[in-house]
């Protein structure tokens, strides 16, 4: 069961970026407009008209 | 508009010599808007960055100082079809916006912490039924402890400073026992693992956080969901004052107002602010100060209060201070005395904290002593009693009345009521007494025509329509019936006579009778004004009035049904409240009241034990509504008013108030159902706890199918309407 040494920790790092990139995500705005953000994906005005 | 607007009030600087602007933005219906106002916005020179917020509607908008004024995005805005207001959030708002943010900081970490842990505490409990090695569930609860040590003293920090709060103000509440239970938890977890027991609670003390954290979060969403609708219709009045700098007029926002300031008041205008006239006759309307709706004439030197409508001439205004007014400083002192008479009812979960914390200590102490006295070791004596706080730790009971509070709140958010004090709901469902304000409560807060019915239509239509073309305060409440909002081309108004335009080549005038040409006729019912259209030979006369919300007789027959005890107190004439007495069928009805008569009669009320739910919008009502036992006030009250409401309800209905009381009635059930729940938890809970049998395993899935049932009950105020 030697192989736990190090798995946990492992695990207990993957964990641990998953929560540090959940903070940057609230702490850098991504969840101030969760409504505002559904719709942007929709508008297409960032693709240039070719006709 | 010639007059300039100047924003500079609300205009902050944000670095590189730039500025920025938050506004508030009215109109927004779907997805597409997003990208027309930015996209409009951003098109004038100078803008730098234009982001919409979807959710709170809110645009933000920064821009290079000097080459842009920011009262163009205003008119860009009204160009195409949008009505824009910028304002500072208040500070209230931005504090429950950092409380948000910490709180989700901390439901993120005790979420991380207590999934981990669980992953090990699994592997633990499956090992002690099989074959784990001493040395490997050492090696798991060390590791627990590492995750939860340090996870718990951050997640937690909400918890121990309010039980520490509380503890120092010798007032038991819900968080004491909270962070008894999980500082024991983890304590004797800690002396547990260096003795290589089978048993340790990280697991149990880290999920009592995440499940306490979710509900905290959750109510503080709800809360500030709603705050910020309420910020952006206080800024989505947009009260500006015309303000004289030496000699040319410059449009300001209310907030920049100061004591000193010389203001114009214009034609169908409210008064801005509190001050002296210098100049100008006319007749103010000050129902929404005093609930009087007969007009006052005022000349020079007479004072006026902000909130008043100035009627048909144009003043001008000294500021002066709000101290100097009578009447503002009469009701200011009422206030005062009123706010601190009120007994705060105790909430119900505080009641229930103080009975909980002291029976559940009690019952750890007497456990140890029992096992002591048994024969038990002093280890196993403290184990056990630690047990049985940890698992009478008060999950159940703590989220038992949040969470309704959160489903309900939702729920009248969505009947059109935001709420101002977190224990509203409570309040209202014990409301026995319902006393009603008539101007601008019962009645809707502008006049209408309410002879519409017997008016051929498409001269109503015609003379609607013409209407938008003044200021006048009669022809603004013409205007309302108008189905076309744009107005004739080439309208011109003659002040103090009346407006006239070309229709079909015909001239249409709407006025006073001397200026339409026909024979003045008298007012069918006192306190209502006439105004008169000539078209082709075609006349006709409308009269208007202030009249009821277009619900209220349903909603007051509604709200007798439910048994209540419903009362008109009025500051208005008796004349002019008995017909909306009697058009409602309300017997105990009241009028010429002062504010300090108000609460003489709330006062009398509650002495006799009764519950007063106060509905009122004017000045005058702010008192009464401090010392009733809880209040709503319309979206259109005095700013004073609305501040001491423990809700605000939108819109022209009356209905809200109904729907306030069905749904807080309806949370108070669940509210009581829940506790007995928690109740009948721990009646089967802290037995097994006494004896000695409740392992980490037990311990979790009993705080965790508790939490979920309370849950599950609370969800049922989600229904909106009875």
């Amino acid at each position: 069961m030697n192989v736990l040494i190090y798995m946990v920790p492992i695990a207990l790092g993957l964990g641990l970026t998953g929560l540090f990139a959940f903070l940057w995500a609230l702490r850098s705005g991504q969840y101030s407009d969760v409504d505002g953000a559904a719709l942007r994906v929709l508008s297409d005005d960032d693709i240039e008209k070719t006709t | 508009m010639t007059e300039a607007l100047d924003l500079s009030l609300y205009a902050k600087p944000e670095g590189n010599g730039t500025f920025g602007m938050e506004l508030a933005v009215d109109g927004i219906a779907c997805g597409a808007c997003i990208a027309k106002i930015e996209g409009a916005v951003k098109q004038l020179p100078g803008v730098t960055e234009a982001r919409l917020n979807f959710t709170n509607r809110r645009l933000h908008v920064a821009w290079l100082d000097g080459v842009f004024r920011p009262s163009q995005i205003l008119t860009t805005l009204e160009r195409i079809g949008y009505s824009g207001h910028p304002f500072v959030p208040l500070r209230a708002e931005q504090e429950e916006a950092a409380e948000a943010r910490r709180l989700t900081r901390c439901l993120a970490v005790a979420g991380f912490a207590a999934m981990n842990v669980m992953l090990l505490s699994v592997s633990v409990w499956s090992g002690n039924a099989t074959d784990i090695t001493p040395e490997t569930r050492d090696f798991f609860h060390w590791a627990s402890a590492l995750i939860a040590l340090p996870a718990a003293a951050y997640a937690g920090r909400p918890f121990f400073e309010s039980a520490w709060r509380g503890i120092r103000t010798r007032n038991l509440n819900m968080n004491v026992p909270i962070s008894l239970g999980v500082i024991l938890a983890l304590g004797m977890s800690v002396v547990e693992t260096a003795h290589h027991a089978t048993h340790a609670y990280y697991d149990s003390a880290l999920m009592l956080l995440f499940f306490l954290l979710c509900g905290r979060t959750l109510d503080h969403e709800m809360r500030r969901k709603t705050r910020a609708v309420a910020g952006n219709l206080a800024a989505l009045k947009g009260e500006t004052a015309h303000r004289f700098d030496g000699d040319e007029l410059v449009r300001v926002p209310v907030a920049a107002v100061k004591t000193g300031d010389r203001l114009l008041v214009k034609a169908g205008e409210r008064v801005p602010s509190d001050g002296t006239v210098l100049t100008g006759n006319s007749e103010i309307d000050e129902s929404l100060i005093t609930g009087e709706t007969a007009r006052r004439k005022v000349a020079a030197g007479a004072t006026i209060y902000a909130g008043s409508m100035n009627d048909a001439g144009t003043l001008t205004m000294r500021v002066t201070a709000g101290g100097a007014a009578t009447l503002v400083d009469e009701i200011e002192k009422l206030l005062e005395k009123a706010a601190s008479a009120k007994s705060h009812a105790m909430r119900l979960a505080d009641r229930a904290a103080r009975v909980y914390a002291p029976v559940v200590h009690l019952t750890a102490a007497l456990t140890c002593a029992g096992w002591l006295i048994a024969g038990a070791s002093v280890h196993d004596a403290v184990v056990t009693a630690i047990a049985v706080l940890i698992i009478t730790c008060p999950c159940a009971l703590a989220l038992a009345i949040p969470a309704v509070q959160v489903v309900a709140s939702g729920a009248l958010f969505r009947a059109r009521l935001i709420l101002n004090s977190g224990d509203a709901i409570e309040r209202l469902a014990e409301a026995d007494t319902v006393i009603f304000d008539k101007t601008g409560t019962l009645t809707l807060p502008e006049p209408r025509v309410v002879n519409a019915a017997s008016i051929d239509p498409a001269l109503l239509q015609q003379a609607a329509r013409l209407a938008l073309s003044s200021h006048h305060p009669l022809a603004v409440a013409l205007s309302r019936e108008a189905a076309l909002r744009t107005p004739f081309d080439g309208a011109t108004e003659e002040p103090g006579q009346g407006v006239r335009v070309m229709i079909d080549g015909v001239e249409a005038r709407l006025g006073s009778a001397s200026f339409c040409g026909v024979t003045e006729s008298a007012a069918p019912e006192p306190g209502m004004s006439q105004i008169y259209f000539a078209h082709e030979g075609h006349n006709a006369t409308f009269a208007i009035s202030q009249w009821l919300r277009p619900d209220a007789a349903a909603a007051v027959q509604s709200l007798k049904v439910l048994g209540l005890d419903l009362r008109i107190l009025s500051g208005d004439r008796s004349d002019a409240v008995r017909p909306v007495a009697e058009a409602l069928g309300i017997r105990d009805w009241l009028g010429e009241l002062k504010p300090a008569e108000k609460i003489e009669m709330i006062e009398a009320l509650k002495a006799q034990g009764r519950r007063v739910l106060m509905v009122g919008d004017g000045l005058n009502d702010a008192p009464a509504l401090a010392a009733a036992h809880v209040s709503l006030s319309p979206i259109d009250a005095a700013d004073v008013t609305q501040a001491q409401a423990d809700a605000v309800f939108l819109g022209e209905n009356l209905t809200p108030v109904l729907d306030a009381i069905v749904i807080s009635r309806r949370a108070r059930r669940l509210m009581t159902e829940n506790l007995w729940l928690a109740v009948i938890y721990n009646a089967i809970a802290v037995p097994v706890a006494i004896a000695g049998m409740v392992t980490p395993l037990i311990a979790a899935l009993a705080m965790s199918g508790s939490s979920l049932l309370v849950t599950l009950n609370a969800l049922r105020a989600y229904k909106g309407k009875s």
